[in-house]
């Protein structure tokens, strides 16, 4: 397949990091393609590259070498802006850690990525709908009680529940989750795939890098990084 | 429009979320309001001691002074005093004399070397604020040569100082009817060659015993614990300024409203250069050559410029107030987006612009800046309110005085603060705080979002 039959892949990406004086090679000429709809486990051991790998797909990170593409688009003819925008509609990122704003309530959190796309004129009149549409995502994911409570009030799954609602708010073609069960035990983290397998059953495109083979199996694709490089696909 | 950047919704939302959930907030605020109140307090004290001062002698010396340093005085006076009061931009001009002689007190016998200085009332009055300064005959000035008690001995107005004491808030406790004390005045008259009149080989002093009809308090500490006042003719009389030509120390000279002073006092600077051209003929032409044309500041240089110049420095310190404002602020920022730096990685991770980061810690740095100045503006302005009464709270509690009235010519504390500079100090404040906040909001903005989300795991 061409690449703009891809959502989003990857040719010959190779990174590297300086520790001192050593250089650590840590991706040496990944290929990657991801088709629409896929649920995309990257599996690896610690330092084997992956979350490098999702930040570089994710436009979080700029490969030493090597092409991403997006629909076709080469992301790296992209300028800043471009690249801003690119990350803000096209792409919804998980972490391990939440990473929810303190200061901001549940439902203000997850309105963060609409608040970044609008000027405040434009708020001014669609304010209410991306209200709605956060609300009702919320309730999908079962916190409708809890949009006006502050992060540090809710348990972590519930956490990482407002991470995807906030990841989903923009309606992204491509999910990007950062071990998104590894900060919850073995039943919230159940609790958080399922609602990974729920999305990518109504055509959410999805990869989640994970260490864990237990979760990989919920994919419908494992990409296994061994040295930089992919070991099987 | 949002990626480019411009104004965005969260840009907008987040600076007052991070200032209403952040604890390092209300140090940076306090830290501001502090500097913005202290700046505000002893601007206002120190500037208004200043500026009283600076009024005081503009009330007493008048717009303009055409004057002669030399105590033999000048010749003409009247002539050009005519002339000085037909321009256009002339309130009034009043002939003075400054000289000194010895004043002995009737009552006590003290005496001591003492400046006079004589003046038509009528003109003097019109020209210069000494009316204020009267006690007995405040609303009827032009009868300040006169004793209430025999108008026809000749009389005086003795500075305050002279014959009263100020109690430790400076006030004076004068009878409610004027006392009868006399005072013995000589001068040694002086011809209009500068040598002392002498009978026969003596030196001819000219003696003279005056009544107090008034006192004066000018306010000026300088003027009223030296000075004794006469009438124009009986002062020219005494320092032989009467003999011909006639001559005078000085002409006080008060603009009219709405004209420069500056320009005022060049075109009555260019009236005397073409007057003296005029009148090379004249007897006391040679006397010309000593009379000097200067504003009330340049006349009285000797005190204003020193004020000028400690407010001068006080501006300097205050610069330092401002510097270590910045710094203060630099240090608080940092602290705070050194905790703020997951924040600022999800903020990149769902598109927000480095501009749109920057713009979010300025303007929280402006918030903080704001809401400080008006903390310290509203402290300021309520301790100014209550500055004097806390000061006599002091006194009477634990004997504490900032400024002693016995020494210092002041009445109260000056607490008239104004509009313009709490304004400006709270715009100073803002600015301090943008720069506070400009380096770690650049280095916020330049942060790798991937390093800060990362967690051990490449």
């Amino acid at each position: 397949m061409e690449n703009d039959t891809y959502i989003l892949s990857c040719t010959n990406i190779s990174k590297s990091y300086k520790m001192g004086a050593t250089k650590l090679e840590v991706l040496k000429g990944v290929d990657m393609n991801v088709a629409k709809g896929e649920f995309i486990a990257i599996k690896g051991a610690s330092g084997s590259g992956k979350s490098t790998l999702l930040h570089i797909l994710g436009t979080l990170d700029r490969p030493d070498n090597g092409d991403v593409f997006y629909q076709g688009k080469n992301l790296n003819s992209f300028g800043a802006a471009k690249i801003n925008e690119f990350r803000n509609k096209k792409i919804g990122f998980v972490f391990q850690f939440y990473h929810l704003l303190d200061e901001l309530t549940v439902l203000q959190n997850v309105l963060l990525s609409p608040m970044v796309r609008t000027g405040t004129l434009g708020w001014l009149f669609g304010a209410g709908q991306a209200k709605k549409a956060a609300i009702k995502l919320l309730d999908d994911m079962g916190l409708s009680a809890r949009i006006e409570h502050r992060p540090f009030q809710l348990s972590g799954g519930e956490r990482q529940r407002v991470a995807i609602a906030r990841a989903l708010i923009n309606e992204p073609d491509v999910i990007l989750a950062d071990e998104p069960t590894g900060n919850l035990d073995s039943e919230t983290g159940n609790d958080i795939l399922r609602v990974f397998e729920k999305l990518n059953s109504a055509g959410q495109t999805i990869i989640m890098v994970t260490h864990d083979d237990r979760i990989a199996a919920k994919a419908q694709r494992i990409i296994r990084l061994t040295d930089g490089k992919i070991a099987s696909a | 429009m949002a990626f480019g950047h411009t104004l965005n919704m969260y840009d907008v939302i987040l600076p007052f979320k991070l200032f209403k959930g952040n604890k390092l907030t209300i140090l940076a605020v306090l830290a501001v309001a502090v500097s913005v109140f202290t700046v505000i307090v002893v601007m206002t004290v120190m500037n208004g001691l200043t500026i009283d001062f600076i009024e005081k002698n503009h009330g007493f010396y008048s717009d303009c002074i055409v004057s002669t340093d030399s105590l033999v005085g000048f010749a003409d006076y009247n002539e050009f005093s005519t002339i000085v009061k037909s321009q256009d931009y002339v309130q009034a001009a009043s002939v003075v004399i400054n000289s000194f002689g010895l004043v002995q007190s009737g009552t006590s016998g003290k005496n001591a070397a003492l400046s006079l200085m004589g003046f038509n009332p009528k003109d003097h009055f019109k020209t210069t604020d000494f009316t204020k300064s009267l006690y007995y005959r405040k609303d009827e000035p032009n009868l300040v040569f006169l004793t209430s008690y025999n108008s026809e001995l000749p009389a005086c107005v003795i500075g305050i100082d002279l014959i009263e004491f100020r109690d430790e808030w400076g006030n004076y406790n004068q009878w409610d009817f004027l006392p009868r004390r006399s005072y013995e005045i000589t001068c040694f008259p002086l011809t209009p060659k500068g040598t002392i009149v002498k009978t026969g080989t003596a030196v001819a002093a000219n003696t003279k015993t005056y009544y107090q009809s008034d006192s004066s308090n000018t306010s000026i500490a300088k003027v009223d614990g030296t000075t004794v006042y006469l009438p124009f003719n009986e002062l020219q009389t005494l320092t032989g300024m009467d003999i011909e030509p006639k001559r005078t120390s000085a002409i006080y000279i008060k603009f009219k409203k709405g004209f420069n002073n500056n320009r005022s006092v060049e075109k009555i600077t260019a009236l005397w250069k073409d007057f003296i051209a005029a009148k090379t003929d004249s007897l006391g032409a040679n006397l010309f050559k000593n009379v000097n044309v200067q504003d009330f500041k340049s006349y009285k240089r000797d005190t204003i410029a020193p004020m000028e110049k400690e407010r001068a420095m006080m501006l300097l310190l205050f610069l330092m107030v401002g510097l270590i404002t910045v710094f203060i602020i630099f240090v608080i920022f940092y602290m705070i987006i050194g905790r703020k730096n997951k924040d600022i990685g999800i903020l990149k991770s769902i598109g927000a612009s480095m501009f749109g980061i920057m713009l979010v810690f300025l303007r929280y740095a402006v918030l903080i800046g704001i809401v400080g100045s008006a903390i310290g503006i509203a402290a300021a302005l309520i301790f100014l309110d209550n500055v004097n009464d806390l000061e006599h709270l002091l006194y009477d509690k634990f004997g504490f005085q900032m400024w002693n009235r016995e020494i210092y010519a002041i009445g109260e504390i000056p607490n008239r603060t104004g509009v313009a500079l709490p304004l400006e100090v709270a715009a100073a404040a803002v600015i301090a705080c943008l720069l506070g906040a400009c380096w770690p909001t650049i280095k916020a903005a330049r942060q790798n979002c991937v390093d800060i989300l990362r967690v051990n795991n490449i």
